[in-house]
């Protein structure tokens, strides 16, 4: 059953709602509404239902209503028309009490501005939720302290917000959603404030919270990636309607209209990424200075069966495969560079991906980066595969 | 051209404003006399019996360590509140002076308390923003003496009619800055009070009015010294102070008494602006 289930969720802005609505009903589209009425139509009729434990993202350009719809889903924005059914209970006939009753058990929001108070520590921020349930200090604090050091905040409990830089200022906000301990997250562009590499450890670590706490989680995003990354399912937003519903999957090979279509073009990975992105680290042995043992000892440790030359100098030489390097210690051959193979296709970090491919494809060893005849790095295919696939593991550790 | 400005004839403002008060005095005189008498009492004991009881020395030293530590522990206002202070006792207007403080005190703390639950009223109703603002407008913008006619009428004389007026005059910056400061509160911070499940008055107390106090006592700070500029005026209707010295050095084209009065007020209104925007100051 599904835990949250919306339909018909309208949101019109303006005086003439009565006659706007009229209009809509009747299928006028948002631009003739809004000459006919000068009413904004912010959210259009969206239908959808989330199961518990999804993370169900909601994306769309700036103005198609998405930051409305999670406003309209906790009344922070009261709809127009339309049923919010939160674990079968009909949200938008509550009372003032009743609704408040339900912000507090049953879902917590993160905002994009991390909207915390900034009179207030962390901790004292994390607690809010409990504190004005009148929850004991001793409890409430307990609780905010653990979710605090769920999100690696446990030694900034005194800090005040202002103190801390956006990153951590967002683990606080979701901290303080945490501390509640309710069945939904409603996550207003969340990550959309902080910066690239910031934003992407964010990414990965919701993802692992989320392996362990199963939460219901609405996160809101105009970036597509994020919404790839996270989202076990997707609806996407156009003025104000919600044009397609679907897994990542779906929304990539089956977009539903020109729209998606055009969102998804955006971003094709392989013009976008280059070697340096997905390269690893590569092991390496010095063919001056060691023999077969060594080579052989370096490959057991790092689980590889074959390894790359270098000299003295670093520059790169070739490889070494580990039934070479046997065959020659059964020989008693000790000089490395009898047994140095140098067919390894090589390319530039600059190099993108969509060059790779073949490159990849034609090459029987991993494809080696190289830089003024150093080694770089080393491309493995499914390190290809996989920055296609979106979780580009961009290695910063060989730049 | 004349008969077409005075086809109605002159409307009797003057006289209905007359009638207005004086049906007012006449049905509230029993709350307004009791007020007279006790709150004057209440103030002549403050100003008499206790700050005059407390030695000018003890009273320049508890002034100066409260300067120290409001302005962070800096000497600058203590030193200068030692030597101003005791200048005002040297010229031998140290009572003027304490029947000032007291004007001045017990009209701030009274505006202080009228004002913020009006600032807070008129933040979150837009209807009561729409009738106060106007009223506060007219408050500030009407002549200061204007207000001492009824202000005698309702109390008589003497110290209540001029806290009274003063309270008129330097209320409005009151409620103007509370109202400011609570609309002022980021749209975030108040969503998230909201998301919460935070009561109206929890939003109010945990995270409006502790947001918007910087602001406040900005207002706070302007109210104070609007009380303070009303000691002169004040001064007419017999509240006695800094201000009657002025008033009646003006009566005798006595400019050295003047001068003197008017340098004690000076005094007394740099060691309260100093100390009221000092407490505003953030303690990190």
């Amino acid at each position: 059953m599904p835990i949250i289930e919306v339909e018909n969720l309208t949101k019109i802005f303006g005086k003439n709602v009565k006659q706007a609505m009229k209009l809509l009903n009747e299928g006028a589209s948002k631009d003739e509404i809004l000459k006919e009425t000068g009413c904004t139509v912010g959210v259009n009729k969206a239908s959808f239902s989330v199961k518990p434990g999804e993370i169900f993202v909601i994306m769309g350009l700036s103005g198609s209503g998405k930051s409305t719809l999670v406003r309209l889903l906790n009344r922070l924005i009261e709809p127009t028309s339309g049923k919010i059914l939160i674990e079968g209970e009909d949200l938008s006939q509550m009372d003032k009490n009743a609704l408040r009753q339900a912000r507090r058990e049953k879902m917590s929001m993160v905002f994009q501005q991390f909207g915390l108070f900034p009179h207030r520590t962390v901790l004292e921020n994390a607690a809010y939720g409990l504190e004005v349930q009148n929850i004991a200090k001793e409890e409430r604090e307990e609780k905010a302290k653990r979710a605090l050091e769920l999100v690696g905040l446990g030694n900034y409990l005194h800090q005040k917000p202002g103190q801390l830089s956006g990153g951590m200022q967002q683990r606080v906000g979701l901290a303080r959603a945490l501390t509640n301990d309710p069945k939904v997250l409603l996550m207003d562009e969340a990550f959309s404030a902080l910066d690239p590499l910031i934003r992407k450890d964010m990414q990965d670590e919701l993802l692992d919270l989320q392996s362990t706490m199963q939460k219901t989680i609405i996160f809101i995003t105009h970036d597509l990636d994020e919404a790839l990354r996270l989202g076990d399912r997707i609806a996407l937003m156009k003025d104000g309607q919600i044009v397609q519903i679907g897994t990542p999957e779906d929304i990539l090979v089956n977009p539903a209209n020109e729209y998606v279509e055009r969102f998804v073009e955006d971003i094709d990975r392989s013009k976008v990424l280059t070697a340096q992105h997905i390269m690893k680290r590569p092991e390496s042995v010095n063919i001056d200075t060691s023999g077969p043992r060594v080579a052989l000892e370096r490959m057991r440790e790092a689980g590889i069966s074959l390894i790359f030359a270098v000299d003295n100098a670093r520059n790169f030489k070739g490889y070494i495969s580990a039934e070479d390097a046997s065959d020659a210690l059964k020989k008693g051959i000790t000089n490395l560079k009898e047994i140095v193979k140098n067919d390894v296709r090589r390319v530039d970090k600059d190099t993108t991906l969509n060059d790779i491919f073949s490159i990849v494809h034609d090459s029987p060893v991993p494809v080696v980066v190289v830089e003024n005849n150093r080694l770089r790095g080393v491309i493995v295919r499914g390190a290809v595969i996989g920055a296609l696939a979106g979780e580009s593991e961009v290695s910063m550790e060989n730049e | 051209m004349n008969k077409l400005l005075s086809f109605i004839p002159e409307i009797p403002i003057a006289d209905a404003t007359d009638k207005v008060v004086d049906k007012i005095t006449e049905i509230f005189a029993f709350i307004f006399d009791p007020i007279s008498t006790h709150f004057g009492n209440f103030m002549e004991f403050f100003a008499e019996d206790f700050l005059m009881s407390i030695p000018p020395f003890i009273m320049i030293l508890l002034v100066a360590i409260l300067a120290f530590f409001v302005s962070g522990r800096k000497f600058g206002l203590a030193i200068f509140s030692i030597i101003g202070l005791w200048l005002i006792y040297n010229q031998d207007q140290w009572e003027n002076l304490m029947y000032t403080v007291t004007l001045v005190l017990i009209a701030s703390i009274l505006s202080i308390v009228i004002g913020i639950p009006f600032g807070i009223l008129i933040s979150k109703s837009n209807l009561a923003n729409i009738i106060i603002k106007p009223i506060l407008d007219f408050m500030q913008t009407m002549p200061a003496f204007v207000y001492l006619i009824p202000a005698v009428a309702f109390f008589g004389i003497g110290m209540v009619p001029g806290v009274f007026a003063s309270l008129i005059f330097a209320i409005p910056p009151t409620v103007r800055f509370t109202n400011l400061g609570i609309r002022q509160v980021p749209r975030e911070l108040v969503e998230a009070a909201d998301a919460f499940g935070s009561t109206g008055a929890q939003k109010l107390f945990k995270v409006e009015l502790p947001m918007a106090k910087p602001t406040i006592m900005a207002g706070v700070n302007q109210t104070v010294m609007l009380a303070l500029s009303m000691v002169v005026t004040a001064s007419m209707i017999g509240a006695p102070g800094l201000g009657r010295d002025v008033l009646s050095a003006l009566q005798r084209a006595d400019v050295g008494t003047g001068f003197v009065a008017g340098i004690g007020i000076v005094i007394l209104a740099i060691i309260i602006d100093r100390l009221t925007q000092g407490a505003n100051r953030k303690k990190d």
